[in-house]
Order: structure tokens, then sequence, then C-alpha cells
């Protein structure tokens, strides 16, 4: 018989930050995977809420696109606060 | 260690002559400590190094369990048992992560399992020998555990992203296992004259086991150079053995008990002790199966296995039971809505 999907875990720890993706598992349904993933990543209280996507659905960019992608931000440095000086006289921005 | 003599297919080291331009790009991208990822371009070599690597080490994790499963239910107290299938079920979660990871090369978790049952595939020779008394639980703890941290925390530098990851998960978890091992010792050790004997025989039986995980001498050891080169082994065998006898001699000491073996001394000038010579002929009757327990290992594997199938297939056969019922829910609702 075949293998059970798939499936990539994502879990968001105490502190209110997003969900992190941590790993992936085996699982026949949704449900299950929820319950494997109970078990397999928060064994030490890591996380209060879990999303599974099966990994057959995620969509990735490809390592070739990768400068046809980010390459373009490389040259907006203006984007970042650094990149205007502010006089020292100048306070609080 | 836990991945022993893993073989990179290659006679030499190759050279950046030998290497067309995209794997002359990879090496450079490893030299300069940038992570390969899955879909990233990586020679084939590398890609099944990987994966005898990740997966062996997965195996042990997996087969690591039995012999400790072996005093879940002999446990001392409540508390050491709670503690004990604590530990056990960290060891599954590693293998899962691993396994994992390994999946990422493209190598399906079946093909790896099938390899393990039909003995293609290895794991760590530390799990072929018995556990006897309740001092080995403390014992495997203290030096098998603290050996595999010895050899996993470098490991979290490797080059291969998955791998890295998963390491890092790992050896956060793993020094629990070295404490509670140690605990226990330390509980035997100060116990009465029964437990002390306990505790001196299973140092007597598990030590030399202990120091073959990190694997054959370098001198002796044909694969190391390229697994170096590709950063999958970052430290040699002989280097993680030394720094593990170092730290761990004082530990015996502590606890009073005397490491089994007579040649060993502290050396003033090299600042390490120095050991006696390691019976490689005991470690290779192992790999080959010939070990106390291998068999008993792989065909509790193996039962395991086969006796799950029908709860793997039930639980498939419900959920698709399920998606097919919803499936109809929406098509027929959809008709509704089309008729109404």
């Amino acid at each position: 018989m075949t293998e059970w999907p798939l499936w990539e875990v994502f879990i968001r720890s105490q502190h209110g930050l997003a969900h992190k993706h941590v790993g992936s598992l085996h699982a026949p349904d949704a449900e299950l995977a929820i319950r494997n993933a109970r078990d397999v990543y928060t064994r030490r209280n890591e996380g209060i809420s879990i999303w599974v996507v099966r990994s057959a659905d995620v969509v990735a960019s490809s390592p070739g696109d990768k400068e046809a992608l980010f390459e373009p931000a490389n040259s907006k440095v203006y984007r970042h606060p650094t990149f205007f000086p502010m006089p020292d006289e100048v306070k609080h921005i | 260690m836990y991945a022993q003599m893993v073989d990179t297919g290659l006679k030499e080291v190759r050279t950046a002559d030998d290497m067309p331009p995209e794997e002359r790009a990879f090496q450079a991208r490893i030299d300069a400590d940038i992570k390969i990822e899955p879909k990233d371009w990586m020679p084939e070599a590398y890609r099944r190094t990987l994966i005898r690597q990740i997966s062996q080490h997965a195996h042990s994790e997996i087969v690591g369990m039995l012999p400790e499963g072996n005093w879940v239910t002999r446990a001392p107290t409540l508390k050491r048992k709670a503690i004990l299938m604590a530990k056990i079920q960290d060891e599954a979660g590693h293998g899962l992560y691993l396994y994992s990871a390994a999946e990422t090369l493209g190598i399906s978790r079946d093909q790896m399992l099938a390899d393990l049952h039909a003995g293609r595939a290895k794991y760590s020779s530390i799990f072929n020998y018995p556990t006897l008394t309740w001092a080995d639980i403390g014992t495997i703890g203290w030096l098998v555990d603290g050996a595999a941290i010895m050899n996993q925390i470098p490991l979290c530098r490797c080059s291969y992203g998955p791998y890295a990851r998963a390491m890092v998960r790992i050896c956060k978890e793993e020094s629990f296992h070295q404490r509670q091992g140690y605990d226990i010792m330390l509980a035997m050790s100060r116990g009465t004259d029964e437990q002390q004997a306990m505790a001196k025989d299973a140092l007597a039986r598990w030590w030399w086991p202990s120091l073959m995980m990190f694997g054959p001498s370098d001198a002796a050891s044909v694969h190391s150079g390229q697994s170096a080169a590709w950063k999958i082994k970052l430290l040699s065998n002989d280097e993680l053995r030394q720094r593990f006898v170092d730290q761990t001699v004082p530990q015996a000491d502590f606890l009073g008990l005397t490491v089994p073996d007579p040649a060993l001394r502290w050396n003033d000038e090299t600042g390490h002790y120095d050991f006696g010579a390691i019976d490689w002929s005991e470690f290779h009757n192992v790999i080959k199966g010939n070990g106390p327990c291998n068999r008993d290992r792989l065909q509790a594997r193996v039962n395991a296995w086969d006796e799950g199938a029908w709860v793997r297939e039930a639980a498939m056969a419900h959920a698709e039971k399920r998606a097919a019922g919803a499936a109809r829910a929406v098509a027929s609702i959809q008709q509704q809505g089309r008729t109404a």
C-alpha cells in the first residue's frame, strides 16, 4: 500500500509570534496530522497553536528564480531608514 | 556514532579539477558556509551519502528505543518509569525529524524502512548490546546519549539545511537524556552494595562499546575526507572519541566507579587522557550482524512494521471514505443550488 501523505507543520509559540515552520510528518488525514504534530513537535510546551498543510499543496519558488525574484531589492537601498543621514541636532527621528 | 562508517561511494576526495562547473559552484557554497537546501543542485554522491547517513541516524534513534523499552515495565519507581517513557518518546521524535530530513533528498519513508528491514541499511552498533539491569538504563543515558551529543552538536552546523535544523531540535532535547542517565547512576553508586555492584558491572560492559560508537580510527576511516569536505562530518572520529573520554572519566571518578581500562591515565603533556587500544574485531563483528542482539532488534522492528500494517491501512481507508463523503456532500449542495 502507499504511504500516508506528507504534511508540513507550523507552530505558534507562546509569545504572540507568527506560526513558524517546524518540520513535517506523515498522517492519513488532517485530524491525525494535528494529533501527530502535537506529539512530535510540542512535547515541551513549544506552542499554543498548530497549522498543518499537505506538502503537495505548498507552492514554492525555485532556486533558479532567485535572481529574478530577489535581485531587484538589492539596488533599492533607499527602502532602509539608514539610507537617510540625519543631522545630529535633529532628535526623535 | 549514530551514523558509523558512512560510505560516500568515492575512492578519494574530489578536487576542483575533477569537478564540472556546477559542482565547483556547489563546493564554493559549502566552503562559504552557505546551507544546501532540498531544491538546490547537488552532486549525486552527496545526495546518496546524506541519505545513507541521515537514514542510518534515524534508524539508530528508532532501534535505540528497544533496549530501553525492555525496562519500562520494570523501572524501580513510578517517577523513573515516567521519565524513561518521556525519553523513549523523544527517541521516536528524533527518528521522525531525521526521516523527514532524509525524505527531502528524494527517498520515501517506506523505502528507508524497507532498507532497514532487509538489512541493507545500518544502525549504530551500540544498540545490539543487551540491557541486563536497571543500571544499564543509567549507563545508556550517561554514556550513549553523552557520546551522541558529542557527535550531534557539530552536526548542527552541517552543510545540509534540513539535517542541520533537525540536529538543532535533537540537541535541545538530548541533554535531558544524558542527565537522567547520570542521575540514575548517582543513585545507584550511592545505594546498597548490590546497587553499587550493578553500576560497576554496567560501566564495565558499556564502556568499550560506547567508545566504538565514534567509528573506526581516523587512519582506517576511508570516507571521512570527502564527508569533511562536504561538511557533513565536522570533527574526526578520533577527535570526538578523545573529547568523550576527557569529559567522561572525571564523571566516572565522581561516581566512584572505575573505567575498565588499565591503560587509562592522565597525560600532563598532551592535556588529555591516554587510553587503551580498542578491540576493532568486536566492532566489525557487531556491524556485520553478529552482536549479542542484532537478530532480536531487527526482528522486533520487522514485527512492529508487519503487525502495524492493518492500522496504517485502516487509517488511510477511513480518511479516504470521509474525504469521499465530504466531496459527495459538496456536490449535492451544488446540485441543489443549480436546481433551485
